[in-house]
């Protein structure tokens, strides 16, 4: 079933009969070419490539829950290709330019609105590293501008431009830079996937992975043993667990970050605003609630849920930023489980097994790196090479002291 | 979340800064052949357990001890704390 303003026309007219699920349910076949772990949006895209551009066809995605239950339906929805390092750059752009053709390419309506992003300025400093990244980005044609104080006070005149501690000197647009419905992402996906025959098969949890003699033969799951010729576990927050199941350790911790969504009020907040120094970052959902989030816990946490202090800390820096954010209503607050590398950077190799694929340490960005991650671990998969937009995502490159550590915190996740 | 100080009885996490597993407290030795490889694997790789995790907190807003905590980090249930220096006589499990 294909998406049209034809067909939505034609269903309204005939009470609306004709609409049919979005993907099968099958149950699991005894063996596929390749069996992707875990259907959170990097899965999905990874699955949805491998059908659509390089036409692998016998293809499943395992998933231990329900679609989209994972940190794919948790985050903040910002999508953006702002970095500077020239290990990353060039990728996250790969990404943004695959963000503007995604609904054309999935069918699917998944909400991407290229609103803008603005990191703010605070110091004479600050400015030149902000210009500096905005040249980054020019050589990766992301664009960028470089916005003085009075054109931010035209555009955001709500925030505290003189606040004492941390007053706003400038900030950093990208206009290409926005959000998307996140769960739109992963049924966009998982339909164009199972559209093109791959099998996603829910509630089917990986427990295992049976390998011989360095080999990779097939997983062992909540729904029996399943067959494969390679198998690549996108799993993000579980990372650490999953990657244990086959004996190795990863340059990994998982911590937990929280998110927050207000009331619903009137258009605001017109796209994204960072204030990095005060750890607090903020936008608008289509329905009206302003979506914002701050810093991670700081520990090791499995629990998908956070702690007060920090809920404490992201309130006080939204007040800061834009005292009016005090009168509204907090709706609600979550948290949910993200694998932070020791870098700061993902992860997307081959492993020492022969046929196990790994791609996680997506820490806290990963939902605007979806649809390029897909596509290169798909390219991955399917070719046995890293696509040229990741070749600096191995697993060796801490052995190696090729560390992409975008914000310089050094080895220490719970400070990225 | 509380951590009970050995010392101090029970204490707000605040007043805490976190470095993580406690195996932390066993660095290899410098002189070794395989040193190079050792300390890869100390200052970058982790269990990252679901479940019992022991671990370090730095009691900076207090009395300066490091403590090491054990701690579920699936509940964020707190089973224990010990003194670290008391720790390194005994050896990290
Ligand atoms: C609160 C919050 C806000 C965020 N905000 C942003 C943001 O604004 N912008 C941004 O770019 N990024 C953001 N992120 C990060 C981003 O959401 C993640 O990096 C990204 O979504 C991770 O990839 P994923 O979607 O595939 O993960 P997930 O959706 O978590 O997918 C992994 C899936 O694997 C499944 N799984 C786990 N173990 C097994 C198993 N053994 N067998 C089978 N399946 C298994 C899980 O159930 C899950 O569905 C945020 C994260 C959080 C938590």
């Amino acid at each position: 079933m294909r998406f049209s303003g034809f067909r939505v026309v034609k269903e309204a007219l005939t009470g609306h009969k004709g609409w049919t699920p979005l993907w099968r349910t099958p149950d699991p076949k005894p063996a596929y070419d390749i069996v992707i772990v875990g259907g959170g949006g990097h899965g999905l895209a990874t699955a949805f490539y491998l059908a659509k551009t390089f036409g692998r066809l016998n293809v499943a995605v395992l998933e231990k829950g329900w679609l989209g239950s994972g940190n794919i339906g948790r985050n903040t929805t910002i999508i953006r290709s702002n970095y500077l390092l020239p290990g990353n750059e060039p990728f996250y752009e790969f990404s943004m330019k695959l963000w503007e053709n995604l609904e054309q390419d999935t069918n699917f309506n998944s909400m991407v609105s290229q609103r803008g992003i603005i990191n703010l300025i605070h110091s004479d400093a600050q400015r030149d590293a902000y210009r500096r990244r905005g040249n980054a980005m020019h050589l990766a044609g992301a664009g960028g501008t470089l916005l003085s104080r009075d054109q931010l006070r035209d555009m955001v005149p709500f925030l505290n431009f003189d606040n004492a501690r941390f007053p706003i000197k400038g900030g950093l647009l990208q206009p290409r830079a926005g959000t998307a419905r996140h769960d739109g992402v992963a049924w966009g996906y998982a339909r164009g996937a199972d559209m093109r025959g791959v099998d996603i098969i829910q509630n089917c949890e990986v427990t295992g992975f049976r390998i011989e003699s360095g080999k990779l033969c097939g997983v062992e799951t909540s729904r029996g043993y399943i067959g494969a010729r390679k198998v690549g576990v996108a799993v993000a927050g579980s990372s650490g667990r999953v990657m244990a199941m086959a004996g190795m350790r990863l340059p990994i911790e998982s911590h937990v970050l929280q998110a927050f969504v207000s009331e619903g009020l009137k258009p605001t907040v017109p796209g994204v605003i960072t204030f990095g120094a005060g750890h607090f970052y903020v936008s608008q959902s289509d329905k009206g609630g302003l979506v914002f989030g701050g810093d991670i816990d700081g520990y090791n946490s499995y629990a998908q849920r956070g702690n007060l202090p920090v809920v404490e800390d992201v309130l006080e820096g939204g007040m800061a930023l834009m005292p009016m954010i005090g009168r509204a209503r907090l709706l609600r607050a979550w948290g949910g489980v993200m694998d932070m590398s020791m870098d700061g950077s993902p992860i997307i190799d081959k492993t020492h097994v022969d046929g196990l694929f790994f791609n996680g340490g997506w820490c806290y960005g990963g939902f605007k790196a979806t649809p390029a991650s897909g596509f290169a671990f798909a390219h991955l998969l399917a070719t046995g090479r890293p696509h040229e937009t990741a070749t600096a995502y191995r697993l060796d490159r801490f052995s190696r002291g090729h560390v992409i550590d975008e914000k310089g915190a050094g080895a220490q996740p719970n400070l990225h | 979340m509380l951590i009970p100080h050995p010392l101090l009885g029970l204490r707000d996490a605040q007043e805490f800064t976190y470095l993580g597993d406690a195996s932390l407290m066993n660095r290899p030795d410098p002189g070794a052949p395989d040193a190079e490889a050792a300390f890869c694997d100390y200052v970058f790789l982790r269990d990252n357990p679901a479940g019992v995790h022991r671990e370090l907190w730095f009691h900076e807003q207090g009395d300066r001890s490091w403590l090491v905590v054990t701690r579920n980090t699936l509940t964020h249930e707190i089973l224990g704390a010990e003194l670290a220096a008391d720790v390194k006589v005994g050896g990290v499990k």
